[in-house]
């Protein structure tokens, strides 16, 4: 079993981590998230030109003379995809879509889309509401647990609005799953500690959490690597959809790991957990 | 923990190799139907249409309200009670009637047995919610007669979307209702929606109304333009037949111009009326209105008493093989807004397919390699019980005839990682217990009951997280919460059963080693 005293650092890492919170928030309430046509509403097309030489500012010239609102063109994976997201949707006009690829086609080339995602401003409002519910749902749970997830996904999307990465539907799936995963690496690490807690009354909380997490540490690591091998995997080669979604899932297990040990466990601590309170739990 | 009897392991046994086997009849065809079955791959994977429609009912409100208002005025002149000033501001008809009428126009609109403001005893609500003030009268539809219009009108709907989804032919089309407003419209394998999106934004309220001989507009005409945009034409309101009366149309040539027209047939009704209407208009122009717009308007030269006829107009062949098909399915009962519309091409969603595969196969590799390097022979029970695992998965997916989607996929990768977990946490657990007993049994006992309740807290955080993931979530998310919850179902028993199992044999063939878990 590993010893290592990571009970010493408790104080610098909350502080570290209250820093990523007030930088994450800052950028979340400043600059906010990049909404996808999910949430936003608005025209989304993948499209595939035939023509190599084809590059991102002319795509966007072509889309710019159409009158479409904001335009904006990124390349998708390969060389030829290019992912175009523009403001104005009308998915009643039937010929809509189509006018956009003939007028396309007579300046760049043949294009294939390969995807048209249209989605109104209305249904969007309601997807966002629904999903911030589901977030509020979690917080019944104990406290510790609760601030360690709101830590992983604070930081998580803070992470995505520094680099203005797109929230969509999957993300949103995502931050869901990293919920799930940090309360089962807390929950692991709290059992423990209740464990230890029955077992030895005369150490202090402070060193009992330290004992409980060396104790659980190796699965700790050894879960997590397994887990990031898995989405590593997507993330390399699961395609360019999947991108944004197992990079939300990566960072929310490297902070939902890191969470449970140095945000859960301080709380404990902080409010002096000991035998009685769970003798006394477990009488009720 | 460790003891299995024999019922146990056969049943243990028979369970894994029948969700196995249907797990692999998606990749091997069977001629046994019970076990061909197969998952359904999501529009994201297979390529195809999702359409979310709105239909708008303001115009519905309005139709039954003035209907409303012929019904009311009736009914009241056969009870011999006069009632004036009839007006539709909005939503709202109001009218007056005489001081001494007062109390029994309230009373009849009050009546549970109502004639003209139905009641509903399971909602304990009329139709209309009546207002008076003094003499005037005002009626609004309550909150239940809103919701059944509303609903009455959204099952027709999609009775006829359904209808004109079904005479174009895509396979297998999925059609849904969504609250009290919305049909959700799924079309797998279709690559273009054009043709469907605009034969489901068509109303096709078609209707036969005389050109006016006058070209002043006045009371009892309207101005209607042409579908082509050029020209208009004044019309009399007056509706000599409506779309109703069809029983058939198709498209035909017409062998005497050489032009595409739709033809139809009327029902009994619709031809005795057609056949009054042209006999006494001969000469006159007959305007064909569909939507509002005139298609065309034809002289009528002789009475068409056979109840048959056709529609001219500059049709191609494919735009009159498309209104037949709108006169055919029917009139919507209020026009639909495509509020939400997602194409995937088929090339893109087999691309899918092959990256979700290949991360699959990759991710699935490297999990596997480490915990053989980790754990060695548990490593390998471990990894049995992750194939077995997935395997289970797939089959229950298969056995549901589950839809899977792209994030579904990730879903399944993502328990992969997760999945080791429970025995990782087991296999750590016997190895601090092996440092105080010495007798492998025992410690191997003692590690599978500690963990227990770790094991089972922890699986069912992630359970809530997918309950509510499927509760909340629309499509795609929906299609993720399923895997992962399934995931975690199998992931328990592949370790509680199978890796329990091949752990015990093992133990129990190799306990009198020293230290078997490092």
């Amino acid at each position: 079993m590993s010893n290592i005293s990571f009970n010493k650092f408790y104080r610098k890492f909350n502080i570290l981590s209250l820093i990523l919170i007030v930088i994450s928030l800052v950028f979340l309430i400043f600059k906010g998230l990049n909404y996808g046509v999910d949430f936003k509403g608005g025209t989304l097309i993948e499209l595939r030109t035939t023509d190599k030489t084809n590059n991102i500012s002319l795509i966007r010239d072509s889309f710019n003379q159409m009158n479409l609102g904001d335009v904006s063109v990124k390349k998708f994976g390969n060389e030829t995809d290019f992912i175009v997201k523009f403001e104005k949707q009308n998915s009643n006009d039937p010929e809509f879509i189509k006018n956009i690829q003939n007028k396309l086609s007579s300046s760049i080339g043949d294009v294939d889309f390969r995807r048209v995602e249209n989605v109104g401003p209305k249904v969007s409002s309601e997807l966002l509401k629904s999903g911030i519910i589901a977030i509020r749902f979690e917080w019944q749970f104990s406290l510790g647990a609760i601030l360690a997830i709101f830590h992983d996904v604070i930081i998580t999307l803070g992470i995505f609005s520094i680099f203005s990465l797109e929230i969509n539907l999957s993300i949103v799936a995502a931050v869901l799953t990293i919920v799930g995963y940090s309360m089962n690496d807390t929950v692991v690490i709290f059992d423990r500690v209740r464990e230890n807690l029955r077992k030895y009354s005369d150490i202090k909380i402070f060193d009992l959490t330290n004992i409980s997490i060396n104790e659980t540490l190796s699965r700790t690591i050894i879960t997590s690597v397994t887990t990031l091998l898995a989405l590593f995997s997507i993330y390399l080669f699961g395609g360019e959809i999947l991108k944004g979604f197992s990079l939300a899932m990566i960072l929310g297990v490297v902070f939902g790991t890191y969470s449970s040990i140095y945000i859960a466990n301080p709380i404990l601590v902080a409010l002096n957990v000991s035998q009685r309170t769970i003798v006394k739990e477990e009488k009720d | 923990m460790l003891y299995f009897s024999k019922l146990r392991i056969i049943s243990v046994i028979v369970f894994t190799v029948i969700f196995s086997y249907f797990a692999i009849s998606n990749f091997v065809k069977f001629d046994d139907k019970f076990f061909s079955k197969n998952i359904n791959l999501g529009l994201d994977l297979q390529g195809g249409s999702y359409l979310l429609l709105e239909i708008d009912n303001r115009p519905v409100i309005t139709q039954k309200l003035q209907a409303k208002i012929i019904e009311l005025k009736r009914y009241f002149k056969e009870k011999q009670i006069t009632l004036k000033n009839f007006s539709l501001k909005g939503d709202t008809i109001s009218f007056e009637t005489t001081d001494n009428e007062i109390e029994n126009v309230i009373n009849i609109l009050n009546d549970k047995e109502s004639d003209v403001n139905t009641y509903y005893p399971t909602y304990k609500s009329h139709e209309f919610d009546v207002l008076e003030d003094g003499n005037l009268f005002s009626l609004n539809y309550s909150r239940y007669g809103l919701v059944l219009l509303k609903n009455s009108s959204l099952d027709q709907a999609i009775e006829i979307v359904r209808r004109r989804v079904d005479e174009v032919g895509t396979n297998e089309p999925n059609i849904l209702k969504r609250g009290n407003d919305r049909i959700l419209v799924e079309l797998p394998g279709l690559d273009d929606p054009n043709r469907i999106k605009s034969l489901l934004g068509k109303t096709a309220n078609l209707t036969f109304q005389f050109i006016s001989q006058n070209n002043e507009e006045s009371f009892g005409t309207e101005k209607l333009s042409f579908e082509d945009g050029s020209r208009d034409a004044i019309v009399s309101k007056r509706i000599i037949l409506s779309g109703d009366n069809l029983v058939d149309a198709k498209p035909t040539m017409n062998s005497q111009t050489n032009e595409t027209v739709v033809s139809f047939s009327l029902d009994r009704v619709g031809a005795k009326k057609f056949g009054k209407a042209t006999s006494t208009g001969v000469g006159k122009q007959l305007a064909i209105v569909l939507d509002g717009k005139i298609i065309s308007a034809p002289s009528v030269r002789e009475p068409i008493i056979g109840g048959s006829g056709q529609i001219s107009g500059d049709f191609t062949f494919q735009s009159a093989t498309d209104l037949a098909l709108l006169l055919r399915s029917g009139a919507l009962p209020a026009p639909l807004n495509i509020i939400e519309e997602r194409t995937v091409g088929p090339d893109l969603g087999q691309d899918s397919i092959d990256a979700g595969i290949l991360s699959l196969f990759i991710g699935f590799l490297l999990v596997i390699l480490f915990m053989i390097y980790k754990y060695r022979a548990f490593g390998l029970i471990a990894n049995l019980a992750l194939i077995s695992n997935l395997f289970l998965l797939i089959g229950i997916l298969t056995l549901f005839e589950a839809t899977l989607t792209l994030p579904g996929i990730a879903g399944i990768i993502l328990t992969v990682g997760m999945a080791v977990d429970a025995n990782v946490l087991i296999f750590e657990r016997i190895k601090e217990e092996t440092k105080n007993e010495k007798n492998p049994i025992i410690a191997f006992d003692a590690g599978y009951t500690k963990s227990r309740t770790t094991i089972l807290d922890a699986n069912i955080t992630t359970l809530i997280a997918a309950f509510i993931l499927f509760f909340m979530g629309s499509g795609p998310v929906k299609g993720f919460s399923v895997t992962l919850g399934v995931g975690i179902l199998t992931t328990l028993f592949s370790v509680y059963f199978i890796a329990r199992l091949l752990t015990s044999l093992y133990v129990v063939k190799n306990k009198d080693k020293e230290q078997l878990l490092k």
